[in-house]
């Protein structure tokens, strides 16, 4: 019989395709196979409607796949009359595990249907969602490799795990609330027999905070709504200003954040990240201090679908953790950690395999900040024409990820953390060995930072020399340059990078972060940087930002500014440690230039809470300001911010709002670096220019770059974190590009 | 001072300042030595040398001699040596006034004799303007270790408590404050000191004590590390107990340098089975000067890295060794 043999590749394993391609066959009148093996999903059909079945492959296919290829030839196949799902054997099984999917449309309508039989029940799921990478312990992907292992399948589960047309066929973690896990209340050491959401809620609306179990990880909850609660819950986390993140339905979010269809369609996604949106009506300013966004997102399983019912208000739920330490996963581990912070624990039964935190996005232009659950173990594409070589790629310090290239894909990891915390570090060393054996990957090359004190390095170092493969060495903003061109699909002769970040070490041995390099995956020169400054106590500078504001008002030969604005503080040593040179290393950073600014104006000058706090709050104040006069900077191939801080000291004297300053600086900084960028273009001729380093996730400074840039080709980040999160999948890149060339 | 090329001129400066200070008899070319210790049975000999370069030569709390004669001193005492004798060899530079020569020679003298030690024979050469930085020492050491004493880092376990004799990172502190160019001024001096006392009391006190090391260059961290290293174990270290003075923590706040990687020359650290640490401690602070004697952390299983220390807060950092000159790595 003659038909058709089709593969189908992409993330096709785990989210309901199989009985998909039966459905469809039936709708199309197709007999024949269908079945899981390594390379994703084979098809064989014959009959009358085989054109429109194989185009509705791609096309239809259900939401949680994603379908990179349908690869169909003519074959001549054995005779069936009917259309069949082949068992799963070891050929059979799912070799790729998808990320963790919020509750779908369906599943969260019927556990708030009271006549189903999963009303109310708070691990309810089905193909088209719930969790995945999160419950794994080997693959391949099936329930007994998953934390669902000890949950024997009731009669009515079962039946519909074996059903083609059930949509919980093969859905592993199936569950009711006769088989499945099942959640409680503790307090004070002692499980409580309570309704347990009905408990948590109340104790929520009563301002507790309260220890969620949750699905990579554990939350900490209280009312978004009560200033108390919020106060409180800041204070046991020593917490006093990083923004909290908050979780509410869809409506309520529409009440308290602008929500546009794009945002609209970003919170919605099965990957429920957290995304940045700007205020509508207020919360208490205790959720994110000064901040002009607050991070939203949707309920992501039905455990907080029910308790959001149950609670009526939005909740902060801000990961369950010490502060820089990964969040508990463990039930004991939680109850040690936690107990301090939370007034109760809402537990569950259901083990967490693996540690996933909340993702970050923006929605518009679409970023993301911070890559985690619901976006890994997904996989990007490489640029076409790059060796399939497999290279393990270890990333930066603070927000460190990893990255593995095989067969043209690269999967990078989940943000890992800052690894000067022994227990992050220790989840990145897990995770390097978790990735490797998830993925079968067996590096043929390392790629590292040109930092040889990062620990990512240390490790990448280490890893390479047992394994007795190349490490290669990749200045730091050349990654990122590299990130950004990757994910763009970029694969020319010469490019340009705009890369304004924090820093990272140069290969001149001094340390850079405002560059303009031109060349391509291989290899780069520096077109033009920030006049560098001293860093004054070395990574003090960038807990202070004052120390930036000193240096940089003293080289413009406003010194005395400086002493108005900052008598108060040691400047005599911060001096004398500049002009000794001890632990004064020079530095090109914008990233410290925008902290030098904020500082002037006021923003906390002194010490900031957290990373980057200096930095958002200007751009709060920037985006207030909106078109402003830009300030003069000095312009060739070193870019000096000297004639700036003249205007800007011009403008203090003469009580200029600080939005205006703000505006002002934010828009000479993108005029000048984008004026060089124009300038590298065309000395190499170019158009194309990359936009990466951490200081692009300021969405103010790159609306205004990308308007100065207007006709060239631009590669912003995207999927890819522009800051250090997406530092690996850009070593990754050069490694693959520098073996290449050899 | 100008007495380049030996002869006639070197003659005079070694009787003048050398010979008289550390006695005629010292500056043979060769020390002939007897020592009744190294008869008996199981005694082994510790033989250490170091060189000695600081800017500037005298700071508050001591000196390059006091320095030479310590540091030697205490690499010999913290292996569980008695140091006896010490060899000192200097190289001058043109143009060094005598004053301030003689005072490092008081000095070194002093120290000695605080020590209990000898030193033996000597050497000194005058080099031209610029090619030293005033004065350079090396001393080295010869000690005995009595027989069944073992002190090796080797021997860490599992639960051993780590102690130290007293506030650390004054030296560092010291040093940086007193090069002048810093405008950092403390009252802080340099805890420069023999140590051989201390030891002796706390081996005394704690007959299993496992292995000690005298904290110098690269501070608690640099030794600490090497320690866990050698003995496969990792250490955990309490921030709330380490002994460091206000005024030190402000130098290093300012010029963003760590206390723990900050020199030490007179800083012991002794790891203690758990149920020798009371007493060792009370020997600790029984020894002028060790008032702040504590225990600052204790050896657990090994983790990914040597060292870490619970913060204050309740939260753990890495605790690296100094490699280097420190980059900034924070993106
Ligand atoms: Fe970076
Ligand atoms: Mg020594
Ligand atoms: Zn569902
Ligand atoms: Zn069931």
């Amino acid at each position: 019989m003659l038909g058709r043999r089709i593969r189908v590749r992409g993330q096709v394993q785990g989210v309901g395709f199989r009985p998909f391609v039966w459905e469809l066959a039936r709708r199309h009148g197709v007999t024949g196979t269908v079945l899981n093996d390594a390379e994703g999903v084979l098809v064989e059909a014959a009959g009358e409607g085989l054109a429109a079945f194989e185009a509705a492959l791609a096309a239809e296919a259900p939401p949680l796949a994603r379908v990179d290829a349908v690869e169909g030839t003519d074959a001549d196949l054995p005779p069936c009359g009917d259309f069949t799902i082949a068992a799963s054997g070891a050929a059979g099984a799912e070799t790729r595990v998808t990320p963790d999917a919020a509750t779908c449309a369906d599943c969260a309508a019927e556990i708030r249907d009271p006549s189903a039989r999963r009303f109310g029940y708070p691990f309810t799921n089905c193909t088209n969602c719930g969790p995945r990478l999160t419950i794994l312990r080997a693959l391949p992907y099936d329930r007994a490799r998953t934390t669902m292992a000890p949950f024997e399948m009731c009669a009515a589960c079962r039946a519909e795990y074996e059903d083609p047309a059930d949509r919980r066929f093969h859905a592993q973690p199936i569950a009711c609330p006769a088989c499945g896990p099942q959640a409680w209340c503790e307090a004070d050491g002692a499980r409580l027999n309570a309704d347990p959401i009905a408990t948590a809620a109340r104790w929520l609306r009563a301002g507790r905070i309260v220890a969620i179990k949750g699905l990579g990880g554990f939350h900490l909850a209280c009312d978004a709504t009560n200033p108390a609660a919020l106060a409180l819950l800041r204070e046991r986390k020593r917490r006093p200003a990083k923004p909290f993140a908050l979780m509410a339905p869809l409506e309520t979010v529409a009440r308290h954040a602008v929500l546009d269809d794009t945002a609209r369609a970003r919170l919605t996604e099965p990957a429920a990240p957290i995304v940045l949106l700007p205020k509508a009506a207020p919360l208490p300013e205790g959720v994110a201090p000064g901040q002009g966004r607050l991070g939203w997102m949707l309920p992501y399983t039905p455990l907080h679908h029910l308790l959001l019912d149950a609670a009526r208000r939005p909740l902060v739920m801000t990961s369950g953790n010490l502060s820089g330490e990964p969040q508990a996963i463990g039930d004991d581990e939680a109850r040690e950690k936690l107990s301090g912070f939370a007034d109760g624990f809402l537990m569950h039964d259901r083990e967490i395999a693996r540690r996933l935190d909340d993702g970050v996005e923006i929605a518009a232009p679409p970023m993301v900040l911070r890559r985690a659950r619901g976006r890994v173990p997904g996989t990007l594409e490489l640029p076409p024409g790059l060796p399939h070589a497999q290279v393990a790629a270890f990333g930066g310090q603070l927000k460190s990820a990893i990255c593995l290239t095989k067969a043209g894909q690269a999967m990078l990891s989940h943000h890992l953390g800052d690894l000067d915390d022994p227990l992050t570090l220790e989840e990145f060393l897990r995770a390097d060995a978790d990735l490797a054996e998830l993925l079968g990957h067996a590096p043929e090359a390392v790629a590292v930072d040109l930092h040889p004190e990062f620990r990512a390095t240390r490790h990448g170092h280490a890893r390479a020399d047992a394994l007795g493969v190349p490490v290669f060495e990749v200045q730091h903003h050349h990654a990122h340059m590299a990130a950004a061109l990757g994910e763009a699909g970029w694969r020319g002769a010469t490019a340009v990078g705009l890369v304004l970040d924090g820093l990272g070490l140069g290969p001149d041995g001094t340390v850079w972060g405002g560059e303009v390099l031109v060349g391509g995956y291989a290899g780069v020169a520096r077109a033009a940087h920030l006049t560098p400054a001293p860093l004054v106590g070395g990574d003090r500078a960038q807990a202070d930002p004052w120390r930036n504001a000193v240096v940089r008002l003293d080289a413009a030969g406003h010194g005395a500014l400086a002493e108005r604005l900052f008598g108060h503080l040691p400047l005599a040593p911060l001096r004398a440690a500049a002009m000794a040179g001890v632990n004064a290393p020079l530095s090109s950073s914008a990233g410290r230039l925008y902290d030098a600014v904020a500082a002037c104006l006021g923003l906390c000058p002194e010490r900031q809470s957290f990373e980057g706090e200096a930095a958002m709050a200007l751009q709060t104040l920037s985006e207030r300001g909106g078109d402003a006069r830009p300030y003069p900077f000095g312009l060739g191939p070193e870019i000096d911010p000297a004639p700036m801080f003249d205007a800007l000291a011009r403008d203090l004297a003469a009580g200029a709002p600080p939005e205006t300053i703000a505006a002002r600086f934010e828009a000479g900084l993108a005029k000048a670096f984008a004026s060089a960028a124009r300038a590298a273009c065309d000395a190499a001729g170019t158009d194309t220019v990359a936009l990466s380093g951490g200081c692009f996730q300021n969405v103010s400074l790159l609306a205004r770059v990308t308007a100065r840039l207007d006709g060239l080709r631009l590669c912003p980040p995207g999927e890819v974190p522009a800051n250090d999160g997406g530092l690996a999948f850009g070593q990754a890149l050069v490694a693959l590009a520098r073996m290449e060339s050899g | 001072l100008a007495h380049g090329g030996g002869g006639r001129a070197m003659r005079d400066l070694i009787d003048e300042i050398f010979v008289a200070a550390f006695r005629p008899d010292a500056m043979e070319d060769q020390a002939r030595l007897t020592h009744a210790a190294l008869a008996k049975p199981g005694a082994r000999l510790a033989f250490t040398t170091d060189s000695f370069v600081v800017t500037p030569l005298e700071f508050p709390g001591g000196d390059i001699g006091t320095l030479a004669v310590c540091g030697t001193v205490n690499d010999l005492a913290a292996g569980g040596a008695e140091p006896l004798w010490l060899s000192a060899s200097f190289i001058i530079e043109e143009g060094m006034p005598f004053a301030t020569l003689r005072r490092i020679v008081a000095s070194m003298v002093r120290e000695a004799a605080a020590a209990g030690v000898r030193i033996a024979t000597g050497d000194t050469k005058v080099v031209e303007r610029g090619s030293a930085d005033g004065l350079f020492i090396t001393t080295s050491g010869v000690g005995v270790i009595r027989a069944g004493r073992d002190l090796r880092a080797e021997r860490i376990r599992e639960g051993d408590v780590a102690l130290v004799n007293g506030v650390l990172a004054d030296h560092g502190a010291t040093i940086l404050a007193a090069r002048g160019d810093l405008m950092v001024s403390t009252d802080i001096a340099s805890d420069c000191r023999p140590l051989n006392g201390v030891m002796e009391a706390v081996l005394a006190a704690a007959p299993n004590a496992r292995a000690a090391r005298d904290a110098t260059r690269g501070g608690l961290a640099s030794a600490l590390n090497e320690m866990a290293e050698t003995a496969g174990v990792s250490v955990e270290l309490d921030e709330a107990a380490l002994p460091i003075r206000a005024e030190v923590k402000g130098v290093c706040e300012i010029l963003g340098l760590d206390p723990l990687d900050l020199a030490n020359e007179g800083a012991l650290v002794v790891f203690v089975p758990t149920d020798e640490a009371e007493s060792a401690l009370a020997a600790m602070r029984a020894v002028p000067g060790g008032e702040d004697a504590c225990a600052v952390g204790r050896a657990v299983t090994r983790g990914p890295v040597p060292v870490t220390m619970r913060t204050a807060f309740g939260g753990a950092r890495i605790v690296d060794m100094l490699v280097g000159e420190q980059l900034p790595r924070i993106c």
